[in-house]
C-alpha cells in the first residue's frame, strides 16, 4: 500500500468562490447578511418589515434561496426591493458560488446593504461560508428555548440573534424561557448581538433596524 | 444533508489524485472540526451512492473529529469545549473565547500499489 500526504481542504472549491465574494463586497462596500434558521421562523416576513422600516435609509437587495418556487422573492418583490431568487433543487444550503452569480445579477452598485436568505436549514448552512459580512441566526420562540444548547455551530458563528415572534410570549402560547435562549448562545458566543423581535406586531423591530443602519453607516467587520 | 456535498467534493480530489498517482484508492483519511457538523454515517453512505462504479468505489473512509477548543478569559488555559458542558478544564470557568474551528481537511488517501494490482 502507498500513502499519499494530501492535505487538502475538502470544501476548497466553496471556499474559493467565498473568498471572491469577500473581495468584491469589500471592493464595492457592501454590507451582505448571511440569514440562517429553522423553516417557518419568519426570515422573509422579518426581511419584508426590515426594507420598509429602513424605506428612504438604506437601500437594500435580496438573495432568496429556498429548494423550490419563488414565493419569498414574491413577498419581497412587494416592497419594491431588488431581489434575485435561487432554487437549489433539493441542496440543504446555498453555495459560494451560487452568490457569486447572484451578486452579479443584483444591482448591487445602488444598494448599502445585501440579505441572504438561506434555506431554511439550522444545521447545513452553517458550514458553508458565502464571503458574507456576517451570519444572522433566527430562532422563533415556538421552536424552544434550548435550540442554541442543541445546535450550538451555528449560534457559535453567528454576529447576530433575532429571537421571533415574542408576541406568542406575551399570550402565554408557548413556554419559551428567552433568558435561557440568551444565556446558552452567549455561553459559546460572548459577542453575539441579541434582539427579541416580532415581525408580525413590529415589537422590537426599531433595536435591529438601528443596528443594520449603525452597521452600514461604520462598514462592519468580517467574520 | 450537506454530507453529500462534502462527498462529491471528496470524491473529485480522490480522483483527480488516482490520476495523478496513476493507482486505485483503497482509503481515505478526514478530518474535520465539530462545528463542520458531519455525520460519519451519513457522509460514508453519500459517498458509497456517488462512488458505485466508479474507481472510488469501496474506498474506506476514516473520519477524525477535532474538538472545538478556547481559551479561557480567567486563567488563559486552551481547552476543548464540551458542548453539553462547556467550562474550562483548569479553573472551572464559564467565561472563555472559542478558537478557530478545524477545517474539514483530506489528510491522506492510501492506494494499492502496484504488486497488489499485478495479483487482483
Amino acid at each position: 500500500m502507498d500513502k499519499v500526504d494530501v492535505g487538502k481542504k475538502i470544501l476548497s472549491e466553496n471556499e474559493k468562490y467565498a473568498f471572491e465574494n469577500i473581495i468584491f463586497l469589500a471592493e464595492q462596500k457592501k454590507l451582505c447578511l448571511n440569514m440562517i434558521s429553522s423553516p417557518g421562523s419568519g426570515k422573509t416576513t422579518i426581511l419584508a418589515r426590515t426594507i420598509n422600516g429602513l424605506r428612504g435609509k438604506i437601500r437594500i437587495g435580496v438573495i432568496e434561496g429556498d429548494i423550490q418556487t419563488d414565493i419569498d422573492a414574491e413577498r419581497i418583490r412587494a416592497t419594491e426591493a431588488p431581489v434575485l431568487q435561487i432554487n437549489t433543487e433539493g441542496a440543504c444550503h446555498l453555495s459560494a458560488t451560487q452568490i457569486s452569480e447572484a451578486l452579479k445579477k443584483l444591482p448591487v452598485a445602488d444598494l448599502d446593504l445585501i440579505f441572504i436568505e438561506n434555506v431554511g436549514n439550522l444545521v447545513c448552512p452553517s458550514a458553508f461560508d458565502l464571503g458574507e459580512s456576517a451570519k444572522v441566526v433566527v430562532l422563533s420562540v415556538a421552536e424552544g428555548d434550548d435550540k442554541p444548547a442543541k445546535y450550538p455551530a451555528i449560534f457559535a458563528k453567528s454576529k447576530v440573534l433575532l429571537v421571533n415572534k415574542i408576541d406568542l410570549l406575551a399570550g402565554g402560547h408557548v413556554d419559551f424561557d428567552l433568558e435561557r435562549a440568551k444565556a446558552d448562545a452567549r455561553r459559546l458566543n460572548k459577542a453575539i448581538e441579541i434582539f427579541p423581535i416580532s415581525a408580525k406586531t413590529g415589537e422590537g423591530m426599531d433595536l435591529w433596524c438601528d443596528w443594520l443602519l449603525g452597521s452600514v453607516q461604520k462598514g462592519i467587520a468580517q467574520q | 444533508m450537506h454530507e453529500t456535498t462534502v462527498a462529491q467534493s471528496l470524491m473529485e480530489i480522490l480522483s483527480a489524485e488516482a490520476a495523478k498517482q496513476n493507482a486505485a484508492p483503497v482509503s481515505a483519511k478526514i478530518s474535520c472540526g465539530t462545528l463542520n457538523a458531519v455525520n460519519d454515517e451519513i457522509l460514508r453512505f453519500a459517498f458509497e451512492a456517488l462512488a458505485k462504479d466508479t474507481l472510488c468505489e469501496g474506498v474506506e473512509l476514516c473520519i477524525e473529529h477535532k474538538p472545538i477548543r478556547a481559551r479561557c478569559r480567567s486563567c488563559s488555559q486552551d481547552f476543548d469545549v464540551e458542548f453539553s458542558r462547556p467550562a474550562c478544564s483548569k479553573c472551572g470557568g464559564e467565561d472563555f473565547d472559542l478558537l478557530p474551528d478545524a477545517p474539514l481537511v483530506l489528510e491522506q488517501i492510501e492506494f494499492q500499489s502496484d504488486d497488489n494490482d499485478g495479483q487482483s
